[in-house]
């Protein structure tokens, strides 16, 4: 908790340093109200039934009068009542860019993306998932970083150093949904001795040949992705402690376009201290445009992922179907809509998503969003969102 | 005046004027077909503004329903003339504030489906989109993809059909029918005036051949000498009653934009 403090006299300084030199500073961002609610009652009755919360990303960009030189801010908070890990603050981008030529040079805070899929993001390593907003993996914490990338005509490469780990959050026993038992973050475990200071790195390679666009990764460091391992905490409860391990991950991922078909995979290699396997996730989206001579274009998805883990181990998406929809109104709303199944063909485990947003306004933006678990297997890393069905509402207010 | 005296001694005889017209107009007619006229024409408006090198433009863009509410979108634009091919252009949000930074980043091409690619900032990812149907509407308005892209010669089969006076000028009108897979329109008509092949009026019909839409831009502005752009563009769609307003501001040529400007993976480090 107090490293994460550590943060605002440096953020403070950097912030006025940057408006003072900056010639430029843009302001922009959103605060959105949210309201969560559950159809059952949940399984531990510590869990929350309904939660209103509030969230504030702020985000502060600017560049030096010669335009070679970059700064970005972004800060992300969650006023939460109920749950003490989700009432948190993250510091999402804290970078200086240089720009020079075919070269670019980034230091400080920072979140990317790699990968194509929807149902899940392989590849996509570098950053830590910031759980407790969601648990498709999109919410990511900022990692501290020194990155250098270069263009040539054969491709762009991606130099990255990673410092600073940082942890998963998971929410409190009065979180929902979450694991049957709580993640106990304060018992957190690694690896490797460093710890925490321990340093990672990663490599990317993409290229783009004509209808195909194509990346290779590589990733050396702490797992992001912690084994949840049952055991007692110092008042004696059980509880779930997150061990981070050490891990080196080799990754592809790849899209083509051929006519109204889009193909995707992502694919990985990953090596850990206690075994080694492959994942990956294969599919394709085809449009049918303007459908009954309307503005609206409905895409059609659908992805398998394949783990060769063995089954009795947690791979959420081991042996998975997505079926889905993507449709886009086109008007004046920017309205869309998302709809997925995912189906576990080995445990027939089923979860059903859907979501909608539209603008309101001009300033204004309305989100729905409703999950359904079937048929849960009682060994399904799911088995423990069984009861937690959801509805969610926000609005939200950008500037 | 010349013109005028002319004509007078033409039309004073009859026949003179018979054997004139066959004088002319028959091997006019053997020479070039109204297809090679109308290709003629295109090819000589390319090549009019042939050498504008790059541009940057503001663009506020009005939409408007039939009830007359409106919302506005504004986005910059930035494109790089590409040689023996379309251009590169760049356009990035600035409003409405949801989709504020979002750029999309298109390689245009002849007669091959467009390169397009979203850079969507609230995931920071760039997405390839596939772009080979552009019949659907840009950002909700009345315009299509379709209509906003480069405007290249080999894109559409040509008709002339007539000359005719637009307003101030006289014009060229054209008859174009896609030569592109997808597109929204079975033709379109044209009026390009003749002094400098300015682009004033099109009419697009649908794929059921009534009428759709109508384009007119107005309040041309002549830059760098030699490259003429409108401030404005109003798109009428006939059949919902909603148009869209285009406002361009702030034109600058020759900017020295590079090919680096226009890459894929540099969509996140965008000002």
């Amino acid at each position: 908790m107090i490293r994460k403090f550590l943060f605002a006299p440096v953020l403070g300084g950097l912030l006025i340093a940057c408006s003072v030199v900056a010639s430029a500073v843009e302001f922009s961002g959103n605060v959105a109200a949210e309201a969560l609610l559950f159809d059952q009652t949940s399984s531990d009755p510590a869990q929350l039934d309904s939660n209103l919360t509030m969230s504030f990303e702020p985000q502060w960009t600017g560049y030096w009068s010669d335009g070679d030189n970059l700064w970005s801010t972004k800060l992300f908070l969650r006023a939460d009542g109920q749950d003490s890990e989700r009432n948190h603050i993250d510091l999402r981008e804290l970078y200086w860019l240089h720009l020079d030529g075919d070269s670019e040079f980034r230091l400080g805070v920072n979140t990317l993306f790699w990968g194509v899929t929807e149902s899940q993001h392989l590849v996509d390593v570098v950053n830590q998932v910031d759980q407790v907003e969601g648990i498709d993996g999109e919410d990511k914490l900022g990692q501290p970083m020194i990155q250098f990338k270069h263009y040539e005509d054969w491709g762009v490469v991606d130099f990255l150093v990673l410092f600073g780990f940082r942890e998963r959050t998971f929410q409190s026993i009065n979180g929902r949904p979450r694991t049957t038992l709580v993640v106990d973050t304060n018992a957190a475990q690694y690896q490797s001795s460093d710890g925490k200071s321990h340093i990672d790195y990663a490599f990317r390679y993409s290229q783009t040949f004509d209808n195909i666009d194509l990346g290779l990764t590589w990733f050396k460091g702490t797992n992001r992705e912690p084994i949840l391992s049952p055991a007692l905490n110092s008042n004696g409860q059980a509880v779930l402690i997150p061990i981070y391990n050490q891990m080196t991950q080799l990754g592809l991922d790849l899209q083509v376009i051929i006519e109204d078909w889009t193909w995707k995979l992502e694919l990985i290699h990953r090596e850990t201290s206690g075994d080694s396997f492959e994942a990956s996730t294969a599919g394709f989206e085809y449009t049918f445009y303007r459908v009954l001579n309307s503005d609206i274009d409905v895409g059609t998805l659908i992805e398998y992922s394949y783990d060769n883990r063995s089954l009795s181990e947690p791979g959420v998406f081991d042996r998975d179907l997505l079926v889905g929809a993507r449709l886009a109104f086109n008007d004046a709303q920017s309205s869309d809509m998302l709809i997925g199944l995912v189906i576990d063909t080995e445990k027939q485990s089923r979860s059903f998503k859907i979501e909608g947003s539209r603008r309101v306004g001009d300033n204004w933006k309305g989100t729905i969003e409703a999950q359904m678990f079937f048929n849960i297997d009682n060994n399904d890393v799911l088995a423990s969102f069984s009861r937690d069905d959801y509805l969610l509402l926000e609005l939200a207010r950008y500037f | 005046m010349f013109n005028f005296r002319i004509s007078r001694n033409i039309m004073g005889s009859p026949f003179a004027m018979a054997a004139l017209l066959m004088l002319f107009l028959v091997p006019l007619a053997q020479a070039q077909t109204a297809s090679e006229k109308g290709l003629e024409i295109a090819k000589a408006a390319q090549a009019f503004d042939e050498g504008f090198v790059d541009f940057t433009a503001n663009m506020n863009m009005i939409l408007k329903t039939q009830k007359g509410d409106t919302s506005t979108r504004i986005i910059r634009i930035k494109t790089l003339e590409v040689e023996n091919d379309g251009d590169k252009s760049l356009s990035i949000f600035d409003e409405p504030a949801d989709v504020k930074g979002t750029a999309m980043l298109t390689y245009t091409h002849g007669l091959e489906p467009d390169d397009q690619w979203l850079y969507l900032p609230a995931l920071k990812k760039v997405k390839r989109i596939n772009s080979r149907n552009k019949s659907g509407p840009f950002m909700g308005s009345t315009f299509s993809f379709e209509d906003l892209g480069s405007q290249e010669v080999e894109k559409y089969n040509y008709q002339y059909l007539r000359d005719e006076s637009c307003g101030e000028w006289t014009c060229y009108v054209i008859e174009r029918i896609p030569a592109y897979e997808k597109s929204g329109y079975t033709k379109q008509i044209a009026w390009i005036d003749t002094q400098a092949y300015r682009l004033v009026k099109v009419e697009f019909y649908d794929r059921k051949k009534s009428l759709l839409k109508t384009l007119k831009s107005n309040e041309f502005k002549l830059y760098i000498g030699k490259h003429w752009r409108p401030s404005k563009m109003n798109m009428v769609n006939h059949q919902n009653g909603k148009s869209t307003l285009l406002e361009w501001n702030n034109y600058q040529f020759k900017t020295g934009l590079t090919d680096r400007d226009f890459r894929a993976q540099s969509l996140k480090r965008l000002k």
